[in-house]
């Protein structure tokens, strides 16, 4: 019988935020790529929260952008509401987050996506991966169809074998009912790739018309809205804005939520994957946290195109019924009439120590994969990840190097060396404890960081790569003249100081001294700053940061240092560890499994110990 | 490159004539000129030609610690690769931990146990066979170093550094959980409460230091307790062995004139004998301190010489003793060897299983015995090296001074009104520095932390 061959460079499975960066950055560098979704309609889909970034994630999405990926425009084009989080703490732990607009959204991604050139969306499951002597040569879809390629990147987030479930009502289905992907697992498992199985869940959906908002405080975004994007000028985004709500469950909620915690699918055994730790449904919360009388709980809406409301905070998988309760309970619901009952789903997922921090799956050539495929959860998880396996499925088949952020480079760094060095029992989430030196990562400066990365790969165009140059000489030059500008005691000088609660000064200072004072700024003192020159915004604020924190940052920059320097002795490819005398045996074992890049990642590896490392270090030499 | 400096002691801590203290880092120079002083006091050592010796004296401030020659070898051209120099002063434990205690309160950090080899790799300075063999004595020593910081951490002080681990590691915990998700946890009023524990646990911390000046943390010989009945003749033996013709290395003093502690060296052994000042006031230690605290002393001993008096028979005493000493490493000294004997150095043999050595104090006979005895132990490894004894403890030290400079900074952070994030760095170096003395990792203390104690998640 015959069937359809096509020829392609790239293959992307699955058209979520992994998929949509995944097929973008290919096409974008000039190879021919086919994006598959199981549906058209769902291209870039938020099935759970609504919003995009939020702590540490904003960071990420800062950090996406600068290297060229899409998510930072995309919401930009489409939030309704925005706030900067933790604005009264320092700079590095500031964080972006949106209200999204889910179909707008999708929508916009949708757009991006078909005028793409070289890049071809296609709805279809991809059933079977193609191997040949270690080499990855393309997909076969469930209808039978082959699309040869260099390169696979799956990205098939929650829908391998996915099932949704609250109380004994199970269903083999993918988020919000969409046709899950139920082929690829035994074609991965027969390429001897570990499957693991992960849960998640989501809480219902409420019409808005049925809320009554007056038994809640309101939240609104901020006055003047940051963009994502490096690339979005700031007086396109103002924009009328929705509100959220905040309200709290109460000992009612818990008292159902307490009768009724045996007929939980987690309890009666339903439910066989794991769930994360971070995003506890709220027979969770009850249960973890017996002693709390209430908890927050934030009505946010899904978009402008409805009424229907995300119920932040309360996710579950109880049955229909005591979701029903359980709900009305907290004041403002007490008619709320649910539109989607909260649910959890389970899904397969692989154990990512099997990939290299490229994302390149280590004993399958040219078989990429990012998103909650690794493991990973969250929309700007999957992005970075996504965006990542893109550029390097494409260095490949370019025949170009590589690239792996580290540590102290980006959060994509620490999420991918997270991923592939450290044992993942759950859906990984970023946090920003998790970045040792977030001081440097800020989401301030994600386009100093990183932009000249994304240029030598080719995602970033001359024009914003040159800005950034001319930034951070402009930089340099305002903080050396603040830093030699005198001021001298007078009276201009005192009462501005007594103005703004400072101490009067008993002799000269800089203005760089008078910056570093907590209740002064860089702007603040533009009064006594006679011929400041006219800097852009974002200059301005990297000038009042680095001097500001001056002496924290070079502590971590002299962390760096010592970091990179095991970071940089790389391990040869074919090592084999039965080969290297005094290593322990459980280091011994560990190490063959990982099979780490580098010392340094070897270092973090659980399990094995500085003298373990030391002894590489001799036996490397002898190489 | 390292930006740090490091220091340590590199030749064995003995009674030997020399010891040889090593600087390596980029402020090997600036750290030696600071406590350097030539013949003339002008000769700085920064300015002087590489791979060249310098006479002159080590200065505390304006005390002269010891005479010393140093030698300058610039970078690459050193064991290290690094700015090294190496300040040769007298031997023996006083002089050489004096040397290294000023060149670390003047910016020099210890080193770890095989960082100089570590660092002599980084740097391209070790080939294969040197590096092989090198690391054949790391790896013992990390072994024994290991061993001994845990011998050293059990009981109270590992119990109390467990505790103010918990306490740091519950604020990180608070601040890393409300910085993650701001809207669901605030930190209002928070600044005051953690100013709270920062005063208990720097407290706490500076009670454990405390500790270290009166010896009881630094251990620089196998701790060694002289046991025996009334008039066995511990006061005797003692005597005899800290006398003119041994090498007494030095004396700790305590806050009373009583010498708390005596060092005795056997060829590279030094043994450190505890509460020497309760066999000297009273003829009598299990009276003196009652039979409970000198079971204490026994359990915390690394080595126990028991002192029986072969004139007179075994009593309840001798028998409690010898019960004590039943899984010790121990020597039997049947003192008064001079006079008739009651007690059978066979008979007390079988009873204690331990070698018995007939002495006696007064003739001073049996001791050139004693001494191959506890030589010969100590080479066999049933006796701890000392000089691993002292780094090891240094570097607790080292660990817990870092720790305490960490939560000072904090307070300092929280004086200028830094905003939280701030915090929890210094706290995280605080609780990596604890962690370091009790070697345990930090890794995802954190994070689990977080999600036993704080309710988070959308």
């Amino acid at each position: 019988m015959s069937r359809l061959i096509r020829e392609y460079q790239v293959v992307v499975v699955g058209a979520g935020h992994a998929g949509c960066e995944a097929g973008l950055a290919c096409a974008r560098l000039g190879l021919r790529t086919i994006l598959f979704t199981v549906s058209v309609d769902s291209i870039a889909l938020m099935p759970c929260n609504p919003n995009i970034g939020g702590s540490s994630k904003g960071h990420l999405v800062r950090d996406v952008d600068a290297l060229g990926g899409e998510m930072g425009k995309n919401i930009d084009a489409t939030f309704i509401q925005s706030k900067m989080l933790n604005k009264s703490k320092g700079p590095a732990v500031h964080s972006l987050r949106a209200q999204a607009d889910k179909q707008a959204y999708s929508n916009q991604m949708r757009k991006t996506l078909e005028k793409t050139p070289g890049l071809t969306v296609k709805q279809g499951e991809v059933a079977k991966i193609l191997v040949e002597d270690g080499k990855v040569k393309g997909a076969v879809t469930y209808s039978g169809a082959t699309y040869r390629a260099q390169a696979v990147i799956l990205c098939t987030g929650t829908y391998l074998k996915a099932r949704c479930i609250y109380g004994d009502v199970s269903s083999n289905t993918g988020p919000n009912g969409l046709q899950a992907a139920n082929h690829l697992t035994n074609s991965l498992r027969e390429l001897g790739i570990e499957i693991l199985r992960f849960k998640t869940g989501t809480p219902a959906r409420i019409d808005g018309n049925t809320i009554d908002y007056e038994k809640m405080e309101r939240q609104s975004g901020d006055r003047q809205v940051r963009p994502f994007s490096f690339s979005t000028k700031i007086e396109d985004i103002q924009k009328e804005q929705v509100s959220c709500w905040l309200t709290y469950t109460n000992e009612k909620t818990h008292e159902i939520i307490r009768q009724n915690l045996d007929r939980s699918p987690l309890y009666s055994g339903i439910i066989e994957g794991t769930g994360p730790r971070y995003c506890p449904s709220i027979e969770d919360k009850v249960v973890r946290f017996a002693d709390k009388d209430r908890h927050q709980v934030f009505i946010e809406p899904e978009g402008l195109y409805t009424s229907e409301m995300y119920v932040g905070g309360m996710s579950s998988s109880l049955p229909e019924d005591v979701q029903f309760a359980m709900y009305r309970t907290v004041p403002g619901l007490e008619n709320a009439e649910i539109v989607r009952n909260a649910y959890a789903i389970e899904y397969d997922c692989i154990n990512p120590r099997q990939l290299n921090p490229t994302l390149e799956f280590k004993s399958i050539e040219g078989l990429f994969s990012a998103g909650q495929f690794n493991g990973s959860s969250g929309y700007e998880e999957a992005a970075a990840q996504g965006l990542i396996a893109g550029i390097n499925a494409s260095m490949k088949i370019l025949g170009k190097k590589q690239i792996t952020l580290d540590r102290s480079e980006s959060y994509i760094g620490v999420l991918i060396d997270d991923l592939v060095t450290k044992e993942n029992k759950e859906p990984y989430r970023m946090m920003t404890s998790r970045a040792e030196y977030r001081l440097l990562l800020r989401q301030d400066n994600a386009d100093l960081r990183l932009r000249e990365i994304g240029y030598q790969v080719g995602l970033v165009d001359k024009k914003d790569y040159e800005y950034v140059l001319w930034k951070k000489e402009k930089i340099q030059e305002e903080i050396h003249r603040i830093e030699n500008k005198n001021i001298g005691v007078n009276e201009k000088v005192q009462d501005f100081l007594g103005k703004n609660n400072s101490a009067l000064l008993k002799s000269g200072a800089t203005l760089a001294d008078l910056i570093r004072r907590p209740e002064l700024n860089y702007e603040m003192l533009e009064e006594l700053d006679e011929g400041r020159p006219n800097l852009p915004w974002d200059v301005k604020e990297q000038v009042n940061i680095h001097i500001k924190y001056e002496g924290y940052i070079k502590r971590q920059e002299k962390q760096v240092l010592q970091f990179k320097k095991l970071e940089e002795k790389l391990l040869p490819e074919n090592i084999n560890y039965d080969d290297v005398p005094n290593l322990r045996i459980e280091a011994r074992q560990k190490l063959a499994l990982y099979r780490p890049v580098s010392l340094g990642q070897a270092s973090r590896i659980s399990g094995v110990s500085p003298s373990d490392i030391s002894v590489l270090m001799v036996y490397l030499m002898a190489k | 490159m390292y930006t740090d400096t490091i220091a340590a002691i590199s030749t064995a801590v003995s009674a030997s004539g020399i010891g040889i203290i090593r600087l390596s880092g980029p402020r090997a120079l600036e750290i030696a000129d600071r406590v350097y002083r030539s013949k003339g006091k002008i000769k700085k050592l920064a300015d002087v030609p590489t791979h060249t010796i310098h006479y002159g004296h080590i200065y505390d401030e304006n005390e002269i610690v010891d005479e010393v020659l140093v030698m300058v070898m610039h970078a690459p051209r050193t064991f290290t690769g690094e700015d090294t120099v190496e300040i040769d002063c007298h031997g023996g434990i006083y002089a050489m931990k004096k040397v290294l205690d000023t060149v670390l309160k003047n910016g020099a950090r210890i080193a770890e146990p095989g960082e100089f080899t570590k660092r002599a790799f980084l740097n391209g300075r070790l080939d294969l066979s040197q590096a092989e063999a090198v690391m054949d004595v790391i790896q013992s020593k990390n072994r024994y170093a290991l061993k001994n910081s845990i011998q050293q951490l059990k009981g109270s002080v590992k119990n109390k550094i467990e505790k103010i681990r918990k306490a740091i590691l519950h604020e990180i915990a608070q601040i890393e959980s409300a910085l993650d998700d701001p809207e669901h946890m605030s930190l209002e009023g928070y600044a005051e409460h953690l100013e709270e524990v920062l005063k208990e646990q720097q407290g706490e911390i500076r009670r454990l230091l405390s500790t270290v000046a009166d010896g009881k943390v630094i251990q620089e010989g196998i701790r060694t307790v002289i046991l025996g009945k009334p008039n066995a003749g511990k006061s005797s033996l003692l005597n005899v062995l800290v006398g003119e013709d041994r090498a007494i290395v030095t004396e700790i003093a305590g806050t009373t004139r009583d010498v708390l502690e005596e060092y005795i060296h056997f060829g590279s052994a030094a043994l450190r004998i505890v509460d020497t000042a309760g066999i000297r006031n009273t003829s009598d230690l299990v009276e003196s301190i009652g039979v409970d605290k000198a079971k204490e002393q026994a359990e915390q001993a690394d080595f126990i010489l028991y002192v029986s008096d072969a004139s007179v028979p075994l009593d309840e005493n001798d028998f409690h003793i010898i019960e004590m000493i039943q899984d010790k490493q121990a020597i039997v000294l049947l003192n008064k060897s001079d006079l008739p004997a009651q007690v059978e150095a066979e008979k007390l043999a079988a009873l204690t299983k331990k070698t018995v050595i007939p002495i006696s104090a007064k003739e001073e006979s049996g001791f050139a015995e004693l001494e191959s005895c506890i030589s010969s132990m100590f080479f066999q490894g049933k006796l701890d090296l000392p000089e691993d004894i002292y780094i090891t403890n240094r570097r607790h030290k080292g660990l817990l001074e870092e720790a305490l400079e960490s939560l000072e900074q904090v307070q300092e952070s929280l004086d200028a009104g830094m905003p939280e994030d701030f915090y929890s760095i210094d706290l995280m170096n605080a609780y990596e520095a604890l962690g370091g003395i009790l070697g345990e990792s930090v890794d995802e203390d954190v994070i689990q932390e977080i999600f036993e104690n704080f309710c988070v998640g959308k």
